[in-house]
């Protein structure tokens, strides 16, 4: 293929990459950034995301979009609640201290795991794209349902921008996060702030997985490379940072799939993970660093 | 404080504690020994025990779980008909995960827990690499349903077997003349990047040469990969035919995607199946596949010429004619490969029969007794077509398919002799020492 239309498919692939990056670390960057917590089993929020999306749309036979809508909405909410519990009696137990989390979310990560290998099953398990339209470019096909995905994460990360920064819900958030003790002094609960905001961090990520599923496959092993790419992408862009979260997404999402299109995957992460080195030896804050708030 | 009593313990004397270790131990050695003190009754009854290394997990899974069904229906069959020797079969089935390292730990376990005959059932290339030393090692006969040229190269012990299923070198050195006559010359080939991909690179490139045409491209795909579309721009715009097999649990998403980059443009197409096991040809998005042809080991949906022998090995196994699970029409098999599953442990029978193989002790009897055999014939214990079994290379040699897809079934165009796919031996395990 020509240069140009190479260009074009690499930048395509890149940026479904990016969205998806994007909700599945702003999930994460909002817990860090409120809770201060680092959540290792975010990956596997986002498996379950997948999982319960086959499962959901399982339910309706006929037009695969109803099915698919519903899964968009009530599996994100399932995953909220699974992880309000894990909060609510895991978390919370431990006070949230740093490294009694990293544990506790490390066991969490396989209970959720092995569970959803004993009752889904070790296969991967398709899910039917909503509709299906095959858009034909010059040089090659490319999947409709593809650019979708691209338009529906710019449609919820406005949405998520719109709730953080102009809503009261936002407000009391970005409260606890700036700081904490003067946000208990002014009636804020955080109990319910750090519940919400974990809820809300893996539905992010339940989203995320909810509209890639089509692409790929459900897969209970499916949470691993979408937990390093986050972490990756929120400490370039520095941890507590919304904004550097998106970016770094964004650099990162498209720079993995360029160089995955042009060279190779396993050059693609080599990479990252270099980036991710560079930053920590030259701006350990991030490229956006703690102090920025949006 | 306690309350220190002076009066003897007699619950726990010393006496009663070495009487009582002392009947332990002598249960104990009763047990152990009692196949010596006791010969003739205790072997009668004993099972002859068989490990079986699926792939329940990882990314065999697919495949694990037919395995597992296809054993369990030819164990049945073998059971009510008076086992093997008279001794009832006993399957043992302990989950690699698809990986060579643990692989290595299964036949250990085979061999010095759970005190196996022989072990078998190991398919994907990489593990078997991974396990077979230790096999050897263990001097545990090792009989593999995979299709690598790994057994066959020689390079592998005396110890290990594939005679239920074909290898990647006879299967694609009987593709290539027909490649050449009817779709192109010029190919670009897509296969996994391990073991079993590597042979398809590597023998297929040396038999379309030999046929005048070339491999323009070789795509190599981690088969871990969820994604495929970066991978096809590397098709070269004058690609005759694209040669694709591909494994693991992105399959699906494989063909998806290389329909949605073709479209109605796209190459002529050959395919093996393996790109498909356990996949419903009915899916969604999988219509450009219509008019493409693939290799079948053994063809998914049946003929009109269907044996009685295909028929009866579909009941047992539980699969309707489309090569889906009677229980659940979603649940595609594995049809091509899971046939190996049944024919080796069939196989396995008829060495330990020939060998009068009683025990451990008569494990090299056994290798012996596999190396005599030469012929399978079509049958209900060779329900795939007949073979030829070359003692050499441990390696069995068959009839190949060559399939359409047409209206949404697979249906058989060519059917390969057995010698289209003959080779020369390139070792030779009777030398080696056992």
């Amino acid at each position: 293929m020509d240069f140009g239309p190479y260009l074009f498919l690499a930048t395509l692939e890149g940026l479904v990459q990016a969205a998806v990056l994007c909700l599945t670390a702003l999930g994460l960057s909002l817990v860090f950034g409120v809770m201060r917590v680092v959540n290792v089993a975010h990956g596997e929020f986002y498996m379950l995301g997948a999982v319960l999306a086959w499962w959901i749309t399982g339910w309706f036979a006929g037009n695969p979009a109803i099915g698919f809508f519903a899964a968009i909405i009530i599996g994100p909410l399932l995953v909220g609640l699974i992880a309000y519990l894990c909060e609510r009696f895991i978390l919370r137990r431990v006070e949230y201290d740093p490294e009694a989390t990293i544990v506790a979310t490390i066991g969490i990560l396989y209970i959720l795991q092995q569970t959803t290998l004993l009752t889904f099953g070790p296969d991967a398990r398709p899910v039917d794209t909503p509709f299906y339209f095959r858009v034909e470019f010059p040089w090659f096909g490319y999947s409709g349902y593809k650019l979708l995905v691209i338009g529906a994460a710019v449609l919820l990360l406005l949405l998520a921008w719109f709730v953080i920064t102009r809503t009261r819900l936002g407000l009391i958030m970005r409260a606890t996060q700036f700081d904490r003790e003067t946000a208990q002094n002014f009636g804020i609960s955080v109990d319910k702030v750090y519940a919400t905001v974990f809820a809300v961090g893996a539905g992010f990520a339940a989203v995320a997985a909810v509209l890639i599923v089509p692409i790929q496959q459900a897969h209970y092993l499916m949470g691993g490379d979408p937990l390093l790419l986050s972490f990756i992408v929120v400490i370039i862009g520095g941890l507590g940072s919304i904004r550097g979260t998106l970016v770094a997404a964004l650099l990162i999402g498209l720079s993995d799939g360029i160089i995955s299109v042009f060279f190779s995957p396993t050059l693609a992460k080599m990479v990252s993970t270099m980036l991710v080195a560079l930053v920590l030896v030259f701006r350990p804050q991030g490229l956006f660093g703690v102090r920025s708030r949006i | 404080m306690s309350n220190k009593s002076q009066k003897p313990d007699t619950n726990h004397s010393r006496r009663k504690v070495i009487k009582t270790l002392g009947a332990a131990a002598g249960i104990g050695a009763v047990s152990n020994f009692s196949p010596i003190l006791f010969p003739r009754a205790y072997a009668a009854s004993e099972p002859i025990k068989i490990g079986a290394q699926f792939h329940r997990t990882g990314i065999g899974a697919s495949y694990g779980r037919w395995y597992e069904r296809t054993a369990m229906a030819a164990l049945k069959i073998i059971n009510d008909e008076g086992g093997i020797n008279g001794r009832p079969v006993e399957i043992i089935v302990e989950d690699d995960g698809t990986d060579p390292k643990r692989g290595a730990e299964v036949v250990e376990k085979f061999a010095t827990q759970h005190k196996v005959d022989v072990a078998y059932g190991t398919l994907f290339s990489h593990v078997v690499i991974g396990s077979s030393p230790r096999a050897g090692e263990l001097k545990l006969p090792y009989i593999v349903v995979s299709e690598g040229h790994h057994v066959a190269s020689g390079k592998l012990n005396r110890y290990v077997f594939q005679p239920g299923i074909t290898d990647v070198k006879s299967q694609v050195i009987s593709m290539a003349p027909w490649i050449s006559d009817n779709l192109g010359k010029k190919v670009t080939m897509i296969y996994p990047d391990f073991a079993f991909g590597h042979d398809h690179r590597d023998y297929f490139s040396a038999a379309i040469a030999a046929q005048g045409g070339e491999v323009l491209e070789k795509i190599a795909i981690p088969p871990t990969e969820t994604s495929f579309t970066k991978y096809f721009p590397r098709i070269p715009r004058d690609t005759e035919v694209l040669y694709h097999v591909m494994v693991g649990p992105g399959v699906l998403t494989f063909v998806k995607e290389m329909g949605q980059h073709f479209g109605s443009k796209r190459p002529e197409i050959f395919g093996f199946i393996d790109s498909l096991e356990a996949v419903d040809l009915s899916t969604p998005q999988l219509e450009f596949l219509e008019g493409t042809h693939f290799w079948e080991g053994n063809p998914r949906y049946a003929q009109t010429n269907q044996s009685a022998h295909d028929k009866l090995f579909r009941a047992a196994v539980g699969v309707d004619d489309n090569g889906a699970s009677l229980n659940d029409p979603k649940d595609i098999s594995t049809y091509a490969h899971m046939f190996g599953c049944w024919e080796t442990l069939f196989i396995i029978k008829q060495a330990m029969e020939a060998c009068g193989y009683s025990g451990a002790a008569d494990r090299p009897a056994f290798v012996e007794a596999m190396e005599a055999l030469r012929n399978f014939d079509e049958g209900r214990n060779h329900p795939q077509g007949s073979k030829v079994f070359n003692p050499q290379i441990h390696q069995s040699f068959g009839h190949q398919y060559i399939s359409k897809v047409e209206g949404g079934r697979l249906n058989v165009k060519h059917k390969t002799s057995i010698e289209d796919g003959m080779y020369e031996a390139e070792g030779d395990y009777t030398k080696m020492p056992l």
